[in-house]
């Protein structure tokens, strides 16, 4: 039966975080449909990455080891994906919605004709019938997303152009081992024969990235600020606090896009989904695209001077009041408090 | 520097921020009709990247494509008012309920009609669909590369144009040859507001459609001022495959749509006292949520 396939990120022989979980991911679907699980990797200095995600129950890794591979550079991974992927004709393939998988996987859809549904947030396998051709087409990817600013959830399918391709939200996906003994096989291309030289006409004259430390989605706790936070001052104030509870901080959209806090932190749909015990949510006033990416907390605090935030109506404790005066309370209180 | 022949990809797009399931119709595609329609907001910074490049380069050329329905000639209006030389609209009803793949199909049939380009640039992504696939697709479907993530041109030479992308964890910058595609990231400069003198020449630009319900004024307008006629293409206009566009040519199909609510929950109400604060902190370390 024709394969779940994976398209895994690496980069300094780690593979990302976000193809561990389209591996669990992949892995969950596999197994409803009863076939294998596929992936594959690009890059360089690849010996023995197998071992990275066989225990995800891999049963396939088609590796491609190339200096010129990495970083990452849309045509000549678009060119090794497509050469592999009509070779060996999954029915489904999943990409990070990440810079690297929205940038490569549209490429593909084009080339092989086929859909390609966007930060997809679950997956599933069902059935579907379609009126016009009187027909029940079996086993179908759901592919369900957020769509129009996170007001509705989409179920998006496609039973007639296939393979049916998604690329998933980061941090949405949970990460299991499958079998940690899991035996892969391992096929190695010959990157001269599927990449032709001017695929690589872009070139990259200078990179800079952030080996990010923040680690949002697995914080405890988390601080979180919004526009009505008012300057990166105030929010000098958040940090304090998240630092006392050891916890994280992190922000919303608009306090991203208003320079109080870096990008990498921002929270909703198109920052990080996170999932902490403790919400504390202080000037945020809870738009469905910021509450989509937080409303699995256990525990909300929300800090707001408007009573009617919709933020409240998630939230298990409302301050009402500027956060100028409550965050330096709870600070004190909880310094006389805790063991 | 030569000058360069730039087409920006641009959308109207309905407002995401207030839409309902009653904007919705039975086949899950959104009726457009019920929504109130803006510039799609990275493709507005796509705009600005072009007529950035305009100015640096005297007699380098700006042209706006956008399809959609007759409303979004607005969309070839306002580049007008903020300085393209021309602009091209793609409408024909046949057009609808495109997804990505037959909507990149249909404006690369556009740009083809167009030939002779440079640089096409457009917006990261559209806020209806927040997918940003349609410029990668285009660049595929013509056989040149695509800078995605734009975020800044750092140089423009005679044989290639070097430019910084703005990353997740980062920022890169790259060198592409001509032609090719780039998509414009939010964190790029904004678009420069209207031009009063160019909107009092350009507010009367419409589509072959729009004239038809137009007053012999406006008609008479058009014939002494060419200019104003805004080209409109439709299926046939751009040697369009019937399979390929529209739902038809779609393989992306919406099997069913959920609106989100908001679970309400009994919070308790605190204000900034003392007593207030200090009660809720005692409880969180009782419960062990802190502490």
């Amino acid at each position: 039966m024709k394969s779940v396939f994976v398209y895994c990120e690496v980069e300094n022989k780690k593979v990302a975080e976000i193809s561990q979980e389209l591996l669990s991911a992949g892995k969950r679907l596999a197994q409803k449909l009863g076939c294998p699980l596929d992936a594959m990797v690009f890059g360089k200095d690849l010996a023995g990455i197998e071992s990275q995600v066989s225990s995800y129950g891999v049963d396939k890794l088609i590796v491609a080891d190339d200096e010129r591979l990495e970083p990452y550079r849309t045509l000549p991974h678009a060119a090794l994906a497509t050469k592999i992927l009509k070779k060996e004709d999954p029915q489904i393939v999943l990409f990070g919605a990440t810079s690297v998988g929205r940038d490569l996987a549209p490429r593909l859809a084009s080339q092989l004709n086929c859909g390609l549904t966007a930060d997809t947030t679950i997956l599933d396998i069902g059935d579907h019938f379609v009126k016009k051709e009187k027909k029940e087409y079996k086993d179908l990817l759901y592919a369900i997303r957020p769509a129009f600013g996170g007001s509705i959830m989409a179920n998006i399918i496609n039973w007639d152009m296939h393979p049916q391709m998604a690329t998933v939200r980061e941090g949405v996906m949970k990460k299991e081992i499958f079998d940690k003994n899991y035996s892969t096989e391992v096929v190695n291309v010959n990157v001269e024969e599927f990449v032709k030289e001017e695929d690589f006409v872009v070139k990259i004259i200078e990179r800079h990235i952030e080996e990010s430390e923040v680690n949002l989605k697995e914080a405890a706790i988390i601080v979180a600020g919004g526009y009505g936070v008012g300057s990166k001052e105030n929010f000098d104030l958040l940090k304090e606090l998240a630092e006392l509870l050891g916890g994280e901080i992190g922000g919303s959209r608009a306090a991203v896009d208003a320079g109080f806090i870096d990008h990498n932190r921002q929270i909703g749909q198109t920052g990080t989904t996170v999932r902490p015990k403790l919400y504390i949510a202080a000037g945020i006033s809870g738009a469905i695209q910021h509450t989509a990416g937080m409303q699995e907390a256990s525990m909300v605090i929300s800090i707001n001077n408007d009573a009617d935030a919709p933020i409240n109506s998630l939230a298990d404790y409302v301050i009402k009041g500027d956060l100028e005066t409550v965050v330096p309370k709870m600070i004190k209180f909880y310094k006389e408090n805790a063991k | 520097m030569r000058p360069l022949k730039i087409v920006v990809l641009a959308k109207q797009v309905p407002d995401t921020r207030h839409v309902g399931p009653e904007a919705m119709k039975p086949d899950g595609t959104v009726n457009r009709g019920k929504l109130s329609t803006v510039f799609n907001p990275d493709d507005l910074h796509a705009l600005e990247l072009a007529l950035n490049i305009k100015d640096r380069i005297p007699g380098t050329t700006v042209t706006i494509l956008t399809m959609g329905p007759p409303k979004a000639a607005d969309i070839i209006r306002e580049g007008y008012y903020r300085g393209i030389d021309h602009g091209i609209m793609i409408s024909d009803r046949r057009f609808g309920g495109a997804d990505t793949l037959a909507t990149s199909y249909t404006i690369v049939q556009g740009l083809k009609k167009i030939s002779d380009y440079d640089l096409i640039v457009g917006g990261r992504q559209a806020i209806d669909g927040d997918t940003a696939q349609v410029g990668p697709q285009c660049a595929d479907k013509l056989s040149i590369p695509q800078v995605t993530y734009v975020e800044e041109i750092i140089d423009i030479k005679e044989s290639e144009i070097i430019a910084r992308r703005r990353l997740e964890k980062g920022v890169e910058t790259v060198t592409a040859p001509y032609p090719c595609l780039m998509t414009v990231h939010g964190s790029s400069p904004n678009c420069r507001s209207r031009n009063a003198k160019k909107v009092m020449k350009f507010k009367y630009a419409r589509t072959k459609t729009e004239l038809r319900s137009a007053d012999e004024a406006m008609l008479a307008l058009h014939v002494n001022r060419p200019y104003l006629t805004i080209p409109e293409w439709n299926v046939e206009d751009i040697e369009a495959d019937a399979n390929k566009i529209g739902l038809s040519g779609s393989p992306t199909k919406v099997k069913s749509v959920e609106s989100i609510v908001l679970t309400a929950n009994e919070a308790k109400i605190l204000n900034d006292s003392d007593s207030d604060i200090e009660g809720m902190i005692k409880e969180l370390i009782e419960h062990h949520t802190i502490g």
